[in-house]
């Protein structure tokens, strides 16, 4: 157990003054945190937010003194409840790491042995501070039953492999609290995993927070989550803290022209890909270890001067509460903008007749008992011209949607499948040139859909000399038109994926896709592996493409912002069945299906906190045991009473023209209840 | 070097072919001149390539090297101990180990290159197809190569080599074809971690074919699984070679083989005549033992 | 594993059918009479069509009968018999040295990965696993043989020896199988120990505060060796293709010197059988491996969904 405050101690529960870390790759030393100072008072919660980079994490690993070999704390000092993490002996450090500080990292299913049971490895925190066997495992249980899970024993003897996402994350926070500790180190806790399951953990640590008064460092590139769960937030870029204050403050009202130019690229509500681009960062994030004069973020910042690029700027107070590292913070919100608002030649967008036709599609992959039902019966258009957005947790099926459009994996017996009347094959490998040059996929991770042993100039000129058959100087021609068009320069064309940054790698693949004039381009979370500001930069040029080749793209995201501002129309897709479908505006505005409104409910946003946040209880059921009548009665807040929702499969009801919703509740009624149900300053659930 | 960007599959363009495909992806991999700058900066694999330098010149130049001819018999100088005049002694029939185990370098550096590339080859090949192809290719012949993998090496080769008599061609194949089944295991696992990867479908989506498949996507990306599993081969090629020779299914006396002295003249130890086995075995675990600091060196290199 | 028994009994089968010699001729000599040697393939039926031997020969197998031997005249399975357990014993002396000994070293290395107590285990293993059994062997011979005189240099110790005298002479034998294994074996226990060493659930594990010797104890060997018991499993078959020159040339009457005499005097029954037993006994090996896995690794346990 950690030490109790003594009344009046106003000791900061972490402080972290003038942290430098270095790591000594090939010899030589490269700064990741340079000059990083902050505290956190006791109770409070903090967050660290900043981009792949930015050297966040490098933070939480100097805390423990977790670094890695080639790492080294080069200078600063650290204090976490008065003592010195950098200069204990073995004994204090071990001490330190029980029973002061805890940390949470990403995949909560890497960080469990899988070897042993989860009620063992959790009883564990308890022998490690002095308890007997028997007291360490009535204590884990206890601490089960505080992180809601509601049958500790069954979970307590489980292996790791057997939780689901969300239970697992939930028994290491079990782990994590199990030793009381002052300081709990929260590493990107909820990224991997699903909009629904993350709102819950995200509530349970909230709650957890209370009723423990544990402080709390939050890191995370999310700012959405940031802005919900913490008091103050500190922006690091380039290693360095640029801007520190109170979380809505910063994020409402900015003052370095790096936070400024980070919360313009995230799509806001309101934001249409027709009438407002998104702002983009330019330039890229200095390369690791190169030593600055002046600045860190000057040479990407449009209000920087000589006087930027020349001396470092120290940190000015804003107001009581606030910092920033910045000579013209006060001029920070009118950053110019390195991307124009509009462009009028967007604003025209027509969609025209159907182009992609799905009808009865149904998937079963084989497994145990009757097989795992990906999808069920989907019948879905998609128009010429028009983004549709494909939106979904895990185990909706919309990766398995995609696959089987793209003729990657072949669908039951009974789907049809038709581009443009015709019906696909549905093995891509029966499918002829002309068919595969109209359907084409950008995926997610770049890494992965890059053969990184082929070149650029490979990568890009393979379809255009297979699909389009070009060669010599259309070839020539063709390829530097696409370069132009991605933005890429012909310096890249001799490199390898590995040499290129995330963006410039997704930048390639957007090109092979769009090489041999697709007609249907297929994006699956696009840019889910990106930051935030490369994120934007993908996004423009998606719509831009989209205008100028005149394509139609089926817009798979988990992120409701990014879907709201790109689609046309949304499809909702839950256990592989259709709940909702209609244009983007009526899906948002309502009423919507219970699972809509609890998704929509459950994504934090940065355009202010929901009151009242629709939790749903249990996990999402597993496909191969599907629940009976309609799949989401088992979580739906708004299940009938009658049992119609157990027994029978609800039908489409059509709202309006072309909003259509799966629901057994008559839409009027849905539409009541929702609206009383959200505050009237809301107007709308999103 | 091929112009790498050259778009494959046109024309003239060496990646068509199966084979030119290999030689263009281990080419990439060797090329990089900062992979061979770190590769000599290793002592293991100077130290390495050095003994295998020394051996590869005694292959060559042996006969000219030899103090005495390796077959000339001296009857009435047999069996005695190391000396001046015979550095390494003479064996029972007279003849000077030194010189034996000089030109007994040819033979056993000539077939093990040869079949480790044919078993690198063709297990490639297999491995790429099994990986890759799966379903009833996968299953048939990957029972097969479990079925071979389960008799121990050594006794199938002497069992061909008893049906086939024993030659350097036949040991060439034999080896070779041993050792296809366990490199096709080591490319096929090396397939499977590819498998999974987006980028292959990506190319099915291009419509490629699934032998442009294998050897112009894949293969590129297991190469440097392939070139570990060559060096490590090589270093067991020695050893079988050296193996059959000493139960006699190698190479045949009077022909000087480091193997096949020990054979003849392992009974002289209890007689106290240890030069005549201790050379020659000197001088096969120094080759094996200078191939597996090569082998460590490009792995470390590799993985850097 | 039945099919791939079957695939062995198939190649077994057909090698011992493609190796020339009439077995009536290698039986009778030479200098028999054609007539004779006629007679005497007739009578071993070696003029039956290919199958209806392969047939009876699997038929005669299922029923224990291996055949006869064609230089001894007499049923090749009291032979088999008796080599097979000599060679066990040797092989299990080999194994119980060289499982511990790997594992330790390969332990270590991981530990101390990339510095030099690494490289000197991983080289040291790597070489002495490709270093032939007979090089070892005489090397070990002429050192601890004949100059010191400390071991004796066959492995038989005499018929009604004493155990301890039997295990004396078994030791010198068993280095040069341990030395092949070694590499091996280490080298999967170090690759096993570093991906667990870095593996997200170590880190969890330190940071719970434990001390690193319980942190390897308790939660990264159990999944670093589990790659390992299946290396040792399939290495079963090697070891006992190194019993055949280990054998020979400690003149030790195990299986493996039992094949290659067999081998030598074209005595194809003996040969086939003995080559069969030995594509058995690892394929029951593996299977083992196998089995053992399940036990210990519980992803791979059936049942029980959350």
């Amino acid at each position: 157990m950690s030490e109790p405050p003594v009344p009046g101690d106003i000791t900061p529960a972490l402080e972290v003054s003038h942290l430098d870390v270095a790591y000594r790759v090939r010899g030589q030393d490269r700064l990741a945190l340079r000059d990083v100072s902050f505290a956190v008072s006791r109770g409070e919660s903090y967050g660290l937010v900043g981009e792949s980079g930015s050297g966040k994490s490098t933070v939480a690993l100097a805390l423990v003194r977790y670094l890695p070999r080639n790492g080294q704390v080069s200078g600063g000092t650290i204090s976490i409840n008065g003592q010195d993490p950098l200069s204990m002996g073995k004994q204090a450090l071990h001490a330190l790491r029980a029973k002061t500080v805890s940390m949470v990292y990403q995949e909560p299913g890497r960080a469990l042995n899988p070897s042993l049971r989860v009620g063992r490895q959790i009883a564990e925190v308890y022998q490690i501070a002095g308890a007997s066997a028997d007291e360490a495992r009535r204590s884990a249980q206890d601490m089960l039953r505080k992180v809601q899970i509601s049958d500790p024993d069954r979970v307590m003897r489980r292996y790791p492999h057997e939780l689901s996402g969300g239970m697992a994350q939930r028994a290491v926070i079990a782990m994590a609290l199990a030793s009381s500790p002052s300081l709990l180190i929260l590493d990107e806790p909820t990224t991997a995993l699903d909009a629904t399951v993350e709102a819950e953990v995200l509530d349970l640590v909230a709650a957890l927070r209370q009723e423990f008064g544990t402080t709390v460092l939050f890191i995370s590139h999310n700012l959405a989550v940031i802005a919900k769960m913490c008091d103050r937030v500190g922006v690091l870029y380039a290693g360095e803290l640029v801007e520190e204050g109170p979380a809505r403050q910063v994020f409402g009202d900015p003052r370095h022209p790096y936070t400024v130019g980070l919360l313009r690229c995230i799509p806001r509500r309101g934001q249409r890909k027709d009438r407002h681009r998104l702002d983009t960062i330019p330039g890229f994030l200095p390369a690791p270890g190169h030593t600055m004069t002046g600045c860190v973020f000057a040479p990407r910042c449009a209000l920087a001067q000589d006087r930027c690029r020349s001396s470092e700027p120290p940190f000015f107070d804003v107001s009581d509460l606030r910092i920033s590292r910045c000579f013209f913070h006060a001029s920070a919100p009118d950053l110019p903008r390195a991307t124009p608002a509009a462009d009028a030649a967007l604003a025209e967008h027509d969609t025209g007749e159907p182009l992609v036709e799905v009808a009865g599609l149904s998937k079963t992959f084989a497994g145990s008992g009757g097989g795992v039902r990906a999808l069920a019966d989907v019948n879905l258009t998609i128009r010429r011209g028009e983004t549709l957005g494909l939106v979904g947790e895990s185990g909706s099926g919309k990766t398995t949607l995609a696959r089987v459009l793209l003729g990657l994996t072949g669908p039951d017996q009974g789907s049809v499948v038709t581009l443009a009347g015709a019906p696909l094959s549905p093995d891509v490998r029966r499918r002829p040139q002309q068919t595969l040059r109209r359907l084409q996929i950008v995926f997610q991770n770049p890494d992965s859909a890059l053969n990184r042993r082929h070149t650029v100039h490979s990568l890009i000129s393979r379809p255009l000399t297979r699909l389009a058959g070009l060669s010599g100087a259309a070839l020539r021609d063709r390829l530097a038109e696409l370069i132009g068009s991605v933005r890429l320069e012909d310096r890249h064309l001799a490199l390898r994926p590995g040499q290129l940054s995330g963006g410039l790698k997704q930048r390639v693949a957007i090109a092979r896709a769009f090489g041999a004039g697709p007609d249907v381009v297929v994006c699956d979370e696009p840019t889910s592996a990106l930051d935030v500001s490369v994120q934007a930069a993908i996004l423009n040029l998606l719509a831009d493409l989209q205008k100028t080749e005149q394509v139609t793209y089926l817009f798979i995201s988990h992120d409701l912002g990014l879907v709201r501002y790109l689609s046309d129309r949304i499809v909702v897709l839950y256990l592989g069945r259709v709940m909702e479908v209609g244009p983007a505006e009526t899906v948002f505005a309502g009423p919507h299906h219970p699972y809509t409104e609890a998704l929509f409910s459950a994504v934090p946003s940065l355009d202010g906190q929901r009151p009242d946040r629709i939790r749903l209880a249990g996990e999402i059921p597993s496909a191969a045991d599907p629940p009976t009548g309609c799949v989401f009665h088992t979580r739906c807040p708004r299940k009938l009473p009658t049992g119609v929702c157990e027994s029978t499969e609800p039908p489409l009801l059509e709202d309006e023209p072309e909003h259509l919703i799966r629901c057994h509740i008559p839409l009027a009624e849905l539409r009541t209840l929702q609206r009383n149900e959200s505050a009237p300053s809301q107007g709308g659930s999103l | 070097m091929t112009d790498l960007t050259v778009d494959p599959g046109a024309p003239g363009d060496p990646r068509a072919t199966p084979v030119g495909a290999v030689a263009v992806a281990a080419a990439t991999v060797l090329a990089p001149p900062t992979r061979w700058r770190l590769l000599l900066r290793r002592p293991t694999f100077v130290v390495g390539a050095a003994i295998v330098l020394f051996w590869v010149v005694c292959a060559i130049f042996g006969h000219a090297i030899a103090p005495f001819s390796p077959l000339a018999q001296q009857l009435l100088n047999s069996n005695t101990a190391p000396s001046g005049s015979h550095w390494f002694g003479t064996d029972p029939l007279g003849r000077d180990v030194l010189s034996r185990v000089i030109v007994g370098a040819r033979d056993i550096l000539v077939i093990t290159p040869l079949a480790t590339v044919l078993g690198t080859i063709l297990g490639t090949a297999l491995g790429l197809a099994m990986g890759y192809l799966g379903g009833v290719v996968d299953l048939i012949a990957g029972r097969l190569v479990e079925a071979v993998l389960a008799l121990p090496a050594v006794i199938i080769a002497f069992l061909f080599i008893v049906a086939l008599g024993s030659s350097t061609v036949t040991l060439i194949i034999v080896i070779g074809f041993i050792f296809t089944p366990l490199i096709a295991r080591t490319v096929r696992a090396a397939v499977l971690a590819e498998r999974n990867l987006d980028y292959l479908s990506s190319a099915r989506l291009l419509g490629e074919n699934p032998v442009r498949i294998m050897f112009g996507e894949i293969l590129p990306n297991v190469m440097p699984a392939i070139l570990v599993e060559f060096t490590v081969r090589l270093g067991y090629a020695v050893f079988a070679v050296a193996t059959l020779s000493f139960l006699g299914f190698g190479v045949q006396p009077p022909t000087p083989d480091w193997g096949s002295d020990i054979a003849a003249n392992y009974s002289g130890l209890l007689a106290g005549y240890w030069w005549q086995t201790l050379f020659p075995a000197l001088a096969i675990a120094s080759l094996v033992t200078a191939v597996n600091l090569i082998t460590d060196s490009i792995e470390q290199v590799l993985n850097a | 594993m039945i099919l791939t028994l079957w695939i062995i009994s198939l190649i077994v089968f057909f090698a011992g059918q493609i190796l020339p010699g009439d077995p009536g001729r290698a039986i009778l000599g030479p200098f028999a009479a054609k007539s004779s040697v006629q007679a005497l393939d007739a009578q071993l039926g070696v003029n039956r069509p290919l199958l209806t031997r392969y047939v009876s020969w699997i038929g005669g197998l299922l029923h224990g009968n291996m055949g006869t031997s064609y230089s001894y005249r007499t049923a090749v399975e009291p032979f088999i018999r008796a080599a097979l357990i000599n060679s066990v014993k040797l092989a299990l002396l080999a194994f119980v040295i060289v499982v511990p000994l790997g594992i330790i070293g390969g332990v270590i290395a991981a530990l101390y990965a990339g510095r030099g107590v690494d490289r000197i285990i991983s080289i040291t293993g790597l070489s002495l696993a490709t270093v032939p059994e007979f090089v070892s062997g005489i090397v070990l011979i002429v050192v601890f043989g004949v100059t010191l005189k400390v071991l004796p240099v066959t492995a038989s110790a005499g018929a009604g020896a004493g155990d301890l005298n039997q295990f004396r002479h078994l030791i010198l034998p068993a280095i040069p199988l341990v030395f092949v294994l070694f590499g091996y074996i280490a080298r999967m226990a170090r690759a096993g120990t570093i991906e667990a060493l870095g593996s997200d659930y170590a880190r969890t594990a330190v940071l719970k505060g434990l001390p690193r010797a319980t942190v390897i104890r308790r939660h990264v060997l159990r999944n670093s060796l589990l790659p390992t018991i299946t290396v040792i499993a399939t290495q079963t078959g090697y070891l006992i293709g190194g019993l055949v020159v280990v054998e020979t040339l400690f003149n030790y009457q195990g299986i493996g010197n039992l094949i290659f005499k067999a081998a030598q005097a074209k005595d194809f029954p003996m040969l086939e059988a003995g080559v069969l037993t030995i594509g058995v006994v690892y394929v029951l090996a593996t299977l083992g491996a196998d089995l053992l896995l399940i036990a210990l690794n519980p992803r791979l346990r059936i049942g029980g969904g959350e």
